[in-house]
């Protein structure tokens, strides 16, 4: 046997690249989630909850974040949909990190923006983890 | 953040107004923050470091691994420590150790035979005569002070000249609310304490967190030194001096600096914003007051009339601000002037800080003891002969 066709999967999430990435979605929506309850109740403890999320959030997607850009730097198609993925990922993470520091303010300062920025972050990490799971199905067929 | 950069002070010496000189009287102490001249002359050095609350948010992990670069590596006394210069030569060759296994003590006053001490969750008491160098017991329990967490755990102390009533500073339990409402309960304020029967009233509230208190020896009126309020930029809220009127409210959660209204404390409570007072004399943004006292003629002239501020220097702010001891200039018991620096020095301007000054206490027979927790020292100015 030979493995001539192993090239053709470089550019699809492993295992544990696809488990980073699923996992940021639970961890940001369980942020935004947090958010609108601190929103609405004035409870302190939900913004506490966010702030962790959204820290466990950027943790998944920096180290998916690792895995693509490898998989982007090995992949012979460097256009198309690996660095679209890339990409979204990327942004992502910034504007992920971006509401971690305005959820380091304190009390009600991270309001309204904090919980903006959730929303605007677990939409795009929905989109992001979409993309890139999709990626990992038609990879294998290309 | 811009966090001091600690080093010795090694042959260098803060730096005094001409025709004074300083000293050391006292090194390798554990944290002393506050001091008492008691009438004998002997001085009693509070030592310690409070606070148990807990790290809530990513940022209250990181924030204290910074935080801890900029102050002392030794870890708090939980005592007090005498210090006596017999033959009153300026040395203080005696140093020993009054009271221990106190829980981060921080206020101390003295009336009629009994020395009072602020630990961070209990005001004690010991009874005290002339010329002793050790507490004769344990000591008896006051009343009990509002400790659960402990964001700002000093707690500062006063005593009415009779004897009767004390007064404690109490912090608030966060910077701007964000460990919730229901632990401010009893916090931010000053509480007047029967020192017969221990019972307690809140005397004045929404100070943020009253770091030191001393009555005007004049007017018999209660002053204080404030921490307001960070994060809301690096010139914002000024720190004050204040006289404490009774049952004023100073604002804080809701308003500073009168009606400034803060957003960041929800729900808001415009009938408390609408009451609020305004201090009588800013310090300035972040200086972080920790110490005051009222002047006597023998510091001289020009510091005859006003008051000395320790100014412990700040963390949040580009240009730093503070690490002196300043004197504001009063006249007929109300502040009457702008400040004057008094000890500088305790950040170079190689940017590199040898000390951190606290307490300040005025001793009756002309000098200024300050103590220091960064170098862990007491020092003492005195005119020059």
């Amino acid at each position: 046997m030979t493995v001539t066709a192993h090239p053709l999967y470089r550019s699809t999430p492993g295992p544990l690249h696809a488990v980073l990435l699923a996992g940021t979605v639970p961890l940001f929506l369980g942020g935004l989630l947090s958010d609108i309850a601190y929103y609405k109740t004035y409870q302190i403890q939900w913004s506490n909850f966010a702030s962790w999320l959204i820290a466990g959030g950027l943790l998944f997607c920096g180290l998916a974040l690792l895995f693509a850009l490898v998989n982007l730097i090995r992949a012979e198609r460097k256009a198309g949909r690996a660095l679209m993925y890339f990409l979204l990922l990327l942004v992502t993470w910034v504007l992920g990190l971006i509401n971690a520091f305005e959820h380091a303010k304190d009390a009600w300062a991270v309001m309204p923006q904090g919980l903006a920025l959730s929303v605007v972050v677990t939409l795009l990490a929905c989109v992001t983890a979409w993309v890139g799971l999709t990626s990992l199905r038609s990879g294998g067929e290309q | 953040m811009k966090i001091a950069e600690p080093v010795a002070w090694g042959d260098q010496k803060p730096t005094v107004p001409q025709g004074y000189e300083v000293t050391a009287i006292a090194t390798d102490l554990k944290i002393p923050r506050q001091t008492l001249v008691l009438p004998n002359g002997d001085i009693l050095v509070a030592e310690g470091r409070g606070g148990n609350a807990a790290k809530l948010k990513p940022k209250d992990v990181i924030a204290s691994v910074i935080k801890a670069k900029g102050n002392t590596q030794v870890k708090g006394g939980n005592r007090l420590t005498l210090l006596r210069d017999a033959d009153g030569d300026g040395t203080y060759e005696l140093k020993t150790v009054f009271a221990e296994n106190l829980n981060a003590p921080y206020g101390l006053a003295f009336a009629n035979g009994k020395l009072y001490v602020a630990n961070q969750d209990a005001l004690v008491r010991f009874d005290y005569q002339d010329g002793q160098t050790k507490a004769s017991g344990a000591p008896v329990k006051v009343t009990d002070l509002p400790s659960a967490i402990n964001h700002h755990w000093t707690k500062s102390l006063a005593i009415s000249p009779d004897g009767r009533s004390l007064y404690v500073g109490i912090g608030s339990n966060s910077n701007i609310t964000e460990r919730g409402m229901e632990v401010e309960i009893d916090r931010a304020m000053v509480w007047q304490i029967d020192a017969e029967t221990g019972a307690h009233r809140p005397y004045a509230t929404g100070l943020r967190n009253p770091t030191a208190l001393k009555i005007e020896p004049g007017s018999g009126q209660l002053w204080a030194v404030v921490n307001e309020r960070d994060e809301l930029g690096p010139d914002l809220v000024p720190d004050y001096l204040t006289s404490v009127r009774e049952g004023a409210f100073y604002g804080w959660p809701y308003s500073y600096w009168g009606q400034n209204v803060d957003p960041r404390a929800q729900p808001q409570d415009p009938q408390k914003v609408a009451a609020a007072v305004k201090p009588d004399y800013s310090l300035g943004s972040h200086v972080a007051a920790l110490g005051v006292d009222f002047s006597i003629a023998a510091m001289g002239e020009q510091f005859a009339e006003g008051a000395f501020v320790g100014e412990h220097g700040s963390w949040n702010r580009d240009q730093p601000v503070g690490y002196k001891v300043i004197f504001v200039p009063f006249s007929n018991g109300r502040p009457s002037g702008e400040p004057v620096d008094f000890v500088t020095g305790f950040r170079g301007s190689d940017g590199k800080t040898r000390g951190r000054p606290v307490g300040v206490t005025v001793d009756p027979r002309g000098a200024l003891i300050i103590a220091d927790d960064l170098a862990n020292t007491v020092w003492r100015v005195t005119r020059k002969p």
